[in-house]
């Protein structure tokens, strides 16, 4: 019967092969990811990136606030500041460092928030639906009709400058694509037989979710949502460079390319600097969702 | 032989008993989204007054084209949907009333078994952790429910050593079936819904589910409704066979008055379409011809009179109602030709049978 039962004639031996056959989803996306060298390269580039953010108190030469009129300008190489120093002579080594906490704080910080409001939202509206749920979603088009950074920049500039209203926004902006992509993936699942026959056994409407919903709409939200930490990281650049995020002195990449903008023409070299580390993060943040994606992916 | 008969009834149900399930004019019409703000909706009947009743350890078949109602139907019995009206008693209890059985009773006594068991099988859960959810959700000890899983593992022919750890994926579709047909027992239901449940697999394993199905009736007291499209699984399994066309119940009775007196025009054009092993033994009559009318807007009177080759005027002015056949008690038959006086000029008289 379905070779089971030829199969059951030796259970000690074919049972320690199945054991090794057996592989859970997780191990086999493991596998898959072991052998996608591009996503390890920018997998391990985004952590070296969140390593030196971590630690740019033990490894920053210089204090990033520390400025000095004689030595504004210096260019990359020069002796004791290896990547020059900015239009008021702070050294750029330790302020790209010291940027990188905020910026990858401004990059993962909304799409957590937002990941949380909207997978609950989504998830209930794909599940539930009704009215309630038809309310949620309509009112989420509302917002995701509105350019991200049009909407960024109107809710900063409402609530006024500063980190905090900077992550508001952020989130409020990244909410809707997420609960739409949310509420998509539970729509789906929800009419799969095996929630059918969740309900058919009697669990309750939370036990399904739980069991049955969560697992296998979270994978495709949380890749979205890796995706949006490069778009999270441009905007709050974008929102520090007009202004509206974070505020001098501090170190941030996007409020570093605005301030040293008057030096583009002086200095174009170190003036980009902080664009390129805007434009490797979330490039590398990118390539990391794609290979995550695809490795996730999995036909069963 | 006498004897013989009355000890075995006393021993256990019969045939004749009480029925264990009954259902009362079933209604289920779908609002179609039309007009403006989804009002002046139109409504698909997909299932209209279905009555029938079910005897315990007994195979009910049901058959009809794809969109007859047959699987909506089975939705309606396991309460994943909701009826528009209609009763369904089980055991004598009306399920989902206040004194009779609670929705959460009832899916102690009725089970379903999914057609699809490639969407029926949650790729995340291992085979152990999917027979057991029903179990843990009924409150059953985590080691208990794990057990079970074993038992029931080894009640459908997979060894449970081999099995119990893996992921859907890893195993064919027979095999998936009977994980199927595994989760459907675990809360030891008394009647179990087959919704097209062997028809997605390979012939020779269709078989063994078959026999499997057969076996596990007889070893647990199970009824089954099973629900098929495939007229020759339903004549090898069934006790009685229920035919539909429409949403409507057309023709129902014991499988062999329906397959050797058949009495409703579209009863016999599904048996007639259905292929047979004997090349001198060709269908000699022509099949119905064209798609099942829309049921949006199903044709008035019989609901068959659109393509029916004995259709008379009465059959699209009047709805025949199910009745009595061949004079035999259980088969009955809604057709204004077998229905006497009822217009048709091949009707049988008055009085006669």
């Amino acid at each position: 019967m379905d070779g089971s039962q030829t199969a059951a004639a030796a259970p000690g031996v074919d049972a320690a092969q199945v054991a090794a056959r057996s592989r859970s989803y997780w191990a086999t996306v493991g596998q898959r990811l072991k052998n996608d060298p591009v996503t390890l390269a920018f997998g391990g580039l985004v952590l070296i990136i969140i390593l030196l953010a971590v630690f740019a108190p033990l490894l920053a030469p210089y204090d990033p606030a520390d400025a000095s009129m004689i030595r504004r300008l210096k260019a990359i190489g020069t002796p004791g500041h290896p990547l020059g120093t900015d239009e008021t002579g702070r050294d750029m080594l330790s302020r790209l460092l010291y940027g990188g906490r905020l910026s990858l704080f401004m990059g993962i910080m909304p799409v957590f928030n937002a990941l949380i409001i909207g997978g609950v939202l989504g998830i209930f509206s794909g599940f539930v639906g009704g009215r309630a749920g038809m309310i949620i979603m309509r009112t989420m088009d509302v917002f995701y009709a509105f350019p991200s950074v049009l909407l960024a920049i109107a809710i900063s500039g409402a609530l006024g400058a500063g980190i905090e209203n900077a992550v508001v926004s952020l989130t409020v902006v990244f909410i809707p694509p997420i609960a739409r992509i949310a509420e998509s993936v539970t729509t789906q699942v929800r009419s799969l037989d095996y929630v059918e026959a969740a309900r058919a056994s009697g669990a309750s409407t939370f036990t399904i979710i739980r069991v049955h919903i969560l697992a296998n709409v979270l994978g495709p939200v949380f890749i979205y949502a890796t995706s949006l930490i490069s778009v999270s990281i441009i905007l709050a650049s974008g929102l520090s460079f007009l202004g509206l995020g974070v505020r001098p002195p501090e170190a941030e990449w996007g409020l570093m390319l605005n301030t040293l903008r008057q030096a583009i023409y002086v200095n174009p070299y170190l003036a980009a600097l902080p664009g390129v580390m805007i434009f490797i993060t979330s490039l590398s943040f990118n390539l990391l969702s794609d290979g995550l994606r695809s490795a996730m992916d999995i036909r069963l | 032989m006498n004897d013989v008969t009355a000890t075995s009834a006393a021993a256990e149900p019969s045939h004749d008993d009480r029925a264990i399930l009954e259902v009362n004019d079933l209604v289920k019409h779908f609002a179609v989204k039309g007009g403006l703000f989804g009002r002046n909706a139109a409504r698909v009947q997909a299932v209209d007054g279905v009555s029938f009743d079910v005897k315990p350890r007994e195979t009910l078949g049901i058959v009809g084209e794809s969109g007859c109602g047959k699987s909506t139907t089975a939705r309606l019995l396991m309460h994943l949907m909701h009826a528009d009206s209609g009763d369904i008693v089980i055991d004598g209890k009306r399920v989902g009333e206040a004194d009779g059985l609670s929705v959460r009773d009832m899916r102690y006594l009725m089970q379903m078994v999914f057609q699809d068991s490639y969407a029926s099988l949650n790729p995340r859960l291992t085979i152990e952790e999917t027979i057991a959810f029903g179990p843990r959700v009924h409150g059953v000890p985590a080691d208990a429910a794990r057990q079970r899983a074993r038992e029931l593992l080894q009640q459908v022919g997979l060894d449970p050593n081999l099995f119990i750890r893996r992921y859907p994926h890893e195993l064919s579709g027979g095999q998936r079936q009977r994980i199927n047909i595994a989760r459907a027992l675990a809360l030891n239901p008394k009647i179990v819904i087959l919704d097209e449940a062997v028809s997605a697999l390979d012939k020779s394993v269709e078989a063994q589910v078959l026999n499997l199905l057969l076996d596990l009736k007889q070893q647990l007291g199970l009824t089954y409704i099973f629900i098929s499209h495939d007229l020759h699984v339903v004549h090898y399994v069934s006790d009685r066979v229920l035919v539909m066309y429409l949403g409507k119940v057309v023709e129902i009775g014991p499988v062999e008055q329906i397959y050797a007196a058949t009495a409703h025009p579209y009863t016999q054009a599904l048996l007639s379409a259905m292929p047979s092993m004997d090349p001198d033994n060709r269908a000699t009559e022509p099949p119905i011809s064209g798609d099942p009318p829309n049921p949006i807007d199903p044709p008035s009177g019989c609901r068959f009179h659109t393509r029916c080759p004995h259709a008379e005027p009465v059959c699209a002015a009047h709805e025949p109602l199910l009745h009595v056949v061949n004079g035999h008690a259980g088969h009955l038959a809604a057709c204004h030709m077998r229905i006497p006086a009822s217009g048709h000029s091949a009707a049988p008289k008055k009085g006669t049978p």
